[in-house]
């Protein structure tokens, strides 16, 4: 009888926990996902509409005019798109292949192999990590004056094919690796460059799955160092256009469901890229906090 | 066979230093030579005319920094607004990420409910995308008649014109309760602004890119204190549930001071990321209204490049640069000093099962965290 009751409390207690628990994370996603809703919507909605139902979902009457102009298909199109899209699409992937490949050399040299400095040279390293980004924009335009390639793409470029973070992820990658197998493509006579190209990159495909992810997502993003080292309008990403257009610097108005486009564009690659490689995001956050 | 060994280890070397070139070369062009650079023209006038390094600019010393903290002018003011500013921003954005982000971890965690990998996934997102787009989406959201004061329509609240108020939060609050404005008690004046001003709290415009920030932030935080649960003995949860304690007090007792490091690592780093906030900045109205919004590392940005005193520009860039370092190396000393104490704690005595999860061996890589504050 007593036995009976307890369990009795018990479930109703579990039961209470699991509504309370679910009420949090609803109300939660709710607040997460609707403003995306919201975005997506709006960039389907001619402009009247966008202003007067602005928390509707369901765009009623559905209207393609925000991406048409996006895409030059209408005589009054503000936004060059393509021209942006095509240096973001160029800055990333070349920041990208350099990132992966530079870092991860850096990494396995900082790991593996016996040279003087090297421990000076991981210090270094660690102090430059916690150099602030925000306080290097002045710092970065000076050198890129200095050097004669301001307002070019390699201005654009350049500054960012290194990473320190990434080599610091490579390097703690590399520590976690056991060394038989490089040893033994050594011992066969390989030399340095070729064991590292043929044995030990292929090993470090998850690492460098991370790596790319991390590299695609902080160049696509990338917005103050672009701001501070460009000028013209041919050098716009979607990024620094899309802040110049919202900014109101193109002088075009409010023209919400055209700027909520723009923003629904420059957030689709980044979010397909996230769905597809969840774990690797995942892991790329936590790297600082438990391998750090 | 010794002769062999060293010629290995000398290629070694040779390849070593190859390896690295690219490293050092880069960072050390565009990062480490710059850094110097910006320290030699925060020394001068340099308002952008010829070269700053080729006798043009006049060098003025200290006089940089002496504006923004000992000479009264628009420069110092705008300065100590711009700190004022900050001081509220970090003072709300960082509780209420960490705790958010905790809360969310804690019933994501949860073993009773389904569907985890849905929810992580939605709380996750926004940390992933574009600041400069989420903060378009925002700048519409809260438009004076946008979502947010149509969905406070609904409960019959008449919401504020967000990007154009410029009242503090607290001198509303003062107002509430009867404090006349201005009063004759806060009139002194610290570091050439009046006590009134620094008491006015963050902006009604402040507000939308702190709930801005904690929305965004709070998803990466939840990760670190979802892998810091995760790791969390078994064990301890049976023992409390078998002594029959309440969620609460097992929230309190045990889980929360094992989480102590991650608590720590969360704040900090959301201490140093609160400093670095600048893309929301530019797009939703780079400072207005009144200068409410305005942050020390976006004010360095204007006075450089819209002001052309690179030189004043400069110095504000060293000051928000010199806090940050200090934040990081606290945060280190801190985590150093963190795990000393607790291990002889536990040579001592013992605590059956409750061993608290390692704090990071080496300082955290705030680098590697940044792109997602920003």
């Amino acid at each position: 009888m007593s036995a009976t009751t307890v369990h009795g409390t018990r479930v109703q207690h579990v039961g209470r926990k699991k509504i309370a628990g679910y009420t949090v994370l609803i109300l939660f996603s709710i607040l997460y996902l609707y403003p995306f809703l919201i975005q997506i919507a709006t960039s389907l909605k001619d402009d009247p509409q966008a202003t007067a139902h602005p928390l509707s979902v369901i765009p009623n009457p559905f209207d393609l005019t925000a991406w048409k102009r996006m895409f030059g298909l209408t005589s009054d199109s503000p936004v060059p798109i393509t021209t942006w899209l095509g240096n973001s699409l160029i800055v990333t992937i070349v920041v990208t292949g350099c990132r992966v490949f530079f870092d991860s050399l850096a990494g396995y040299a900082l790991s593996r192999l016996h040279f003087r400095g090297r421990k000076a040279l991981f210090s270094a390293l660690l102090a430059i990590m916690s150099v602030p980004g925000v306080a290097l924009l002045l710092p970065k335009f000076l050198m890129v004056t200095y050097l004669g390639i301001y307002d070019t793409y390699s201005a654009m470029i350049l500054p960012l094919v290194i990473d320190a973070a990434g080599v610091f992820i490579m390097k703690q990658f590399f520590d976690s690796v056991p060394v038989s197998i490089e040893e033994a493509a050594r011992i066969d006579g390989a030399g340095v460059f070729r064991t590292f190209w043929s044995v030990v990159l292929p090993m470090a495909r998850p690492a460098l799955i991370t790596l790319t992810i991390l590299s695609f997502q902080g160049s696509w993003n990338e917005f103050s160092h672009f701001l501070v080292v460009t000028q013209k309008p041919e050098h716009k990403t979607l990024v620094t256009g899309l802040a110049s257009l919202t900014s109101g610097e193109l002088g075009s108005g409010t023209q919400f469901p055209l700027k909520m486009g723009a923003a629904l564009l420059t957030t689709i690659p980044v979010a397909l890229l996230f769905f597809a490689f969840q774990r690797q995001f995942v892991r790329g956050a936590n790297e600082g906090a438990e391998k750090g | 066979m010794a002769g062999r060994k060293n010629n290995i280890h000398g290629r070694e070397g040779v390849a070593g230093w190859l390896f690295v070139s690219p490293v050092i070369v880069i960072l050390g062009l565009f990062l480490v030579i710059p850094i110097g650079m910006a320290l030699w023209v925060s020394f001068t006038d340099w308002n952008g005319n010829g070269s700053p390094f080729s006798g043009g600019p006049k060098v003025v010393g200290a006089d940089n920094y002496l504006s923004l903290f000992a000479k009264d002018g628009l420069t110092r003011a705008n300065f100590m607004q711009s700190i004022g500013n900050t001081f509220y921003y970090v003072l709300l954005v960082v509780p209420l990420q960490t705790i958010t982000a905790l809360l969310l971890a804690l019933v994501v965690n949860n073993k009773l409910l389904k569907g985890k990998s849905f929810f992580r996934t939605a709380f996750y997102f926004p940390s992933v995308t574009s600041s400069i787009a989420i903060s378009t989406v925002f700048l519409f959201l809260f438009q004076n008649t946008g979502a947010v004061n149509s969905l406070l329509k609904l409960v019959g609240i008449r919401g504020p014109q967000w990007f154009s108020d410029s009242r503090g939060l607290l001198h509303l609050l003062f107002g509430a309760v009867g404090v006349p404005e201005n009063p004759s008690w806060a009139q002194g004046q610290i570091f050439g602004r009046s006590a009134w001003d620094w008491l006015a709290g963050p902006s009604v415009a402040m507000c939308v890119i702190i709930i801005l920030v904690v929305w965004t932030t709070t998803g990466t935080f939840m990760l670190m204190f979802l892998a810091a649960l995760q790791n969390l003995p078994v064990d301890v949860d049976e023992a409390a549930a078998l002594d029959g304690v309440s969620p609460w007090q097992k929230l309190r007792l045990v889980t929360i001071p094992m989480l102590r490091p991650v608590i720590f690592l969360v704040t900090t780093l959301g201490l140093i990321g609160t400093w670095q906030v600048f893309d929301q900045i530019y797009v939703m109205g780079k400072g207005a209204p009144a200068g409410t919004t305005m942050t020390p590392a976006f004010l360095s940005y204007n006075q450089s490049f819209k002001s052309f005193k690179y030189g004043s520009g400069a110095a504000m860039a060293f000051v928000v640069f010199l806090i940050i370092v200090v934040l990081t190396w606290f945060q280190r000393r801190l985590l150093d000093e963190d795990r000393v104490p607790r291990r002889n704690r536990r040579r001592t005595n013992p605590p059956a099962g409750a061993v608290p999860p390692e704090p990071p061996l080496v300082p955290v890589p705030a680098a590697a965290l940044q792109e997602s504050h920003r």
